[in-house]
């Protein structure tokens, strides 16, 4: 199960981490998290290294956070990338969507 | 080059027998989906077939079958007589059309494609009004310049050397279970994926998404040799659960502005994702050769040096594209009949003959080592030999059962006959097979077909009578025939039944005295006369019809069936129908036999006959016949019919043989058991002796006749008949 745990930092941002999986089995569970976290604060720092796994829906909650925030002009970063998101994100040739300079880092990796 | 066409030929003919088969299924009431279904599929392949291979005239004329079949499939017009017929001539022409590429004429033969033209009309005659609008195929549309020629003019053709898939997933099939990413993710089995682009532009708005509805789209493009039906593949189980367009390597331009015009999403849009997959523009291409080139340069030998190597050619105009296709296509059918291999061996039926013909030593061999052993009395000896007789005989009965196939292949043949034959009569026949798992010699198959194809035919000719006749009659309206196989006593029997009128015995008298086959005082019994079609130059119908009378009479089918070591005969009742069972050895080589003697010299039964031995009693004779529990029971000496001299012992034996359903004895002196027997055939001289099959070496190097047993109950029988002509209709009676 998808555990998710927030914390204010000092810039500000909204550090929401998730835990486990990203997968249809939790999707819903996980969009309402990201759009409450979207709307709580200008920045949501999202951090996924502890995804476990992550399919189509999980894949799709991510473009669609992007879009959100986008929409509202909040910001949306995505700090730390599992092994199973990277894989994903890279698969679809998605990395430059997100733009996250850590998604270069974790490349580089 | 030659290779991939023969391979498209022979896998196309495939499909076409199988649609062939779906189509008379469904001519016989089968409205089953998945007959349609398997029906459309088999066209499908064929298409597909065509146009990797680039055989746009096959291509251009399945899809027009394809379109008609769809209609069938979404039920907008009817099951008919008439549009199954205009079917099957579709497929007769494909048939034709591979006939062509198999012979190695890519091209367009122009008689042909009139013909083509023709089939093709009529097949649009029965998609109805909107038949023309539906002739733009909703997608994977092909090359086709107006005339279906196949011009590769380097100016239309896009510069992508990728394969270019582009698929849409539909919105529920996240809920049912599938995941795209793993769909996609098989891709890379079948090469490398070049680029992909994500398009999302479905997605609606944060509030309105359904996390759990998939609205994503992809432009792939994948380096690969696959076919095109292994890419279908891969989305296979999604088939009905995606929008998919798949552009082979250099496509047309027009292909991929088709392609971006049926896509949802803004031309512009799509446009550029093209270009940024590389599928569009020449420096796009170059750019990515250069990086290719580098990228190779760094793993040496490692991916798949040859096609890069093409794809350099190509560019550089060194070689034509279809040439590297051809190539590459090539590589990648060796690789994939490699892992064929792998369960089945071709093997050349001669190899498979000299092996059956070493066995047959090996068994004459070793049971010469049996009767040496036996004579030693050695116990253990003994023992060793016959383990090693057992261990031959398994390997005797697997090395005959490689040469076995089914009859029925060689049957199902006959569907589509009865189907054309009672059309073109205009009679109504149903045509019953059974026995379609029988399995015999596969030479005997092969030369079993025209002889059966003549007595169907004759079955449908002269056989049924028309409707008129049979309503009057009082018999159904509709014809039967039937074709049966089964095993009997070592033989095989394949019966054409058809409950038509009978021969007629006096018709064909009259007509053999007539053609001076016979004298007009000759007394014979029905059974004879009835036998007299088989002579040469005999015909009992008047009329020379398109089916018979072709100059091919009934001599030649017993004739053919004779030279296979078999037998045909007839029997019919005047208003009933005919049966004409053909029996035919079971296999060619060796036989279970028993050997039995006759003073100093040997005889072997073949061992499927024999039903039972017992000792001659002169109590329980009279003349020729013996009494067997209350059955008479007509048999042969053989110490007479072969002129065997010296005195009979006191004690003889009686073998009770039957062969097509009757029964005989023949006499002998001594009982020997159970023998192994490979037949030796016996030279042309001795070929018009009665009631010898073969010879046989014996374990001593002894010769031993091979007793031909259905020629011997014949004559038994036959002998008794001549002998008490006042019982003559008794035997006869019994025999049916």
């Amino acid at each position: 199960m998808t555990e998710f745990a927030t914390q204010t930092t000092t810039d500000g941002a909204m550090h929401l981490i998730l835990d486990g999986a990203m997968t249809i089995y939790n999707a819903t569970e996980i969009k309402n998290q990201l759009l409450s976290g979207l709307n709580a604060a200008p920045i949501l720092e999202l951090d996924l290294s502890h995804v476990s796994e992550m399919d189509t829906a999980g894949f799709q909650l991510l473009v669609m956070a992007k879009r959100e925030s986008q929409r509202i002009n909040h910001s949306l970063r995505i700090v730390g990338h599992s092994p199973a998101v990277q894989e994903v994100i890279e698969f679809f040739n998605m990395g430059a969507f997100f733009g996250d300079p850590l998604v270069i880092q974790a490349r580089q990796e | 080059m030659d290779e991939i066409y023969g391979v498209f030929a022979q896998e196309s003919r495939e499909n076409l027998t199988e649609m062939e088969a779906g189509l008379l299924r469904m001519e016989q009431g089968d409205h089953d989906a998945e007959t349609i279904n398997a029906i459309f599929r088999a066209a499908h392949t064929i298409k597909g077939g065509s146009g990797v291979v680039e055989l746009h005239h096959v291509e251009k004329f399945t899809h027009t079958l394809e379109n008609l079949l769809d209609k069938l499939r979404n039920g907008e017009i009817e099951v008919s007589s008439d549009l199954i017929t205009a079917l099957l001539k579709g497929c007769d022409h494909l048939n034709a059309l591979l006939v062509l590429v198999e012979a190695g004429n890519l091209e367009p033969d122009p008689v042909l494609d009139e013909a083509g033209v023709g089939v093709a009309e009529m097949l649009k005659t029965f998609v109805g009004g909107s038949g023309s609008s539906s002739d733009a195929p909703k997608s994977q549309k092909l090359t086709e310049t107006p005339g279906g020629e196949v011009h590769r003019d380097g100016t239309n053709v896009a510069t992508g050397d990728c394969w270019h898939i582009s698929v849409r997933f539909h919105e529920h099939v996240l809920t049912m279970g599938m995941d795209p990413l793993a769909f996609l993710r098989y891709l890379l089995n079948l090469g490398e994926i070049a680029h992909m682009a994500t398009v999302a532009d479905k997605m609606p708005p944060a509030d309105e998404m359904n996390p759990e509805a998939c609205y994503l789209g992809f432009e792939i493009s994948l380096r690969s040799h696959a076919t095109k039906e292994a890419i279908e593949d891969v989305f296979k189980f999604c088939r009905d659960d995606c929008d998919l367009h798949i552009l082979p390597p250099n496509s047309k331009l027009e292909d991929y502005l088709h392609l971006i015009e049926s896509l949802p999403e803004e031309s512009l849009r799509l446009g550029e994702i093209l270009v940024r997959s590389g599928a569009l523009t020449k420096e796009e291409l170059d750019e990515g050769l250069r990086r290719q080139n580098a990228a190779s340069r760094l793993s040496v030998g490692t991916d798949i040096p040859a096609p890069q190597l093409g794809e350099i050619l190509v560019d550089k105009k060194m070689v034509q594209p279809e040439i590297v296709e051809a190539a590459a296509a090539k590589q990648k059918q060796v690789a994939e009949k490699k892992t064929a291999e792998a369960r089945l061996i071709r093997v050349q039926a001669d190899k498979l003959d000299q092996l059956i013909d070493l066995v047959g030593e090996l068994v004459i061999a070793g049971a010469s080592a049996n009767l040496l052993a036996q004579k030693s009395g050695q116990g253990t000896l003994v023992e060793a030999t016959s383990v090693l007789s057992r261990l031959v005989e398994n390997i005797r009965d697997s090395a005959l059962q490689l040469r076995m196939v089914q009859i029925g292949e060689t049957f199902n043949k006959f569907n589509r006959v009865v189907r054309d034959v009672s059309k073109e009569l205009g009679k109504d026949i149903d045509l019953i097979i059974s026995g379609a798992e029988t399995e015999l010699d596969k030479s005997v198959v092969e030369k079993i077909g025209d002889p059966l194809m003549h007595l169907v035919r004759n079955a449908l000719d002269h056989g049924i009578e028309p409707a008129e006749v049979r309503a009057a009659n009082g018999k159904p309206v509709k014809g039967r025939v039937e074709l049966n196989a089964f095993h009997d006593s070592g033989s095989i029997v394949i019966e054409v039944v058809d409950d038509g009128g009978g021969l007629k015995a006096d018709k064909i008298q009259a007509k053999a005295i007539e053609k001076g086959i016979i004298q007009p005082g000759q007394t014979l019994s029905e059974q004879e006369i009835v036998n007299l079609i088989f002579e040469a130059g005999f015909s009992t119908m008047e009329k020379v019809s398109n089916l018979s009378g072709r100059g091919v009479g009934m001599d030649v089918v017993r004739r053919n069936i004779q030279a296979l070591r078999g037998q045909v005969d007839v029997k019919t009742e005047v208003g009933v129908g005919s049966r004409f069972v053909i029996r035919l050895p079971l296999t060619l080589a060796i036989i279970d036999g028993f050997l039995t003697s006759v003073g100093d010299y040997s005889y072997v039964i073949p061992l499927d006959s024999v039903v039972e031995c017992l000792e001659l009693r002169d109590d329980a004779t009279r003349g020729h016949m013996l009494n067997l529990r209350g059955e008479v029971l007509p048999f042969i000496r053989l110490r007479e019919f072969f002129d065997v001299e010296g005195a009979p012992p006191t004690r003889e034996n009686v073998v009770v043989i039957s062969a097509a359903g009757r029964k005989a004895g023949i006499v002998v002196d001594q009982l020997l058991g159970e023998f192994q027997t490979v037949i030796k055939p016996l030279g042309s001289l001795f070929k018009h002796l009665r009631g010898i099959g073969g010879s046989t070496i014996l374990g001593s190097g002894e010769v031993a006749l091979i007793l031909d047993v259905q020629a011997l109950t014949q004559l038994a029988s036959q002998t008794e008949e001549r002998r008490h002509p006042i019982a003559h209709g008794a035997p006869a009676l019994e025999a049916r």
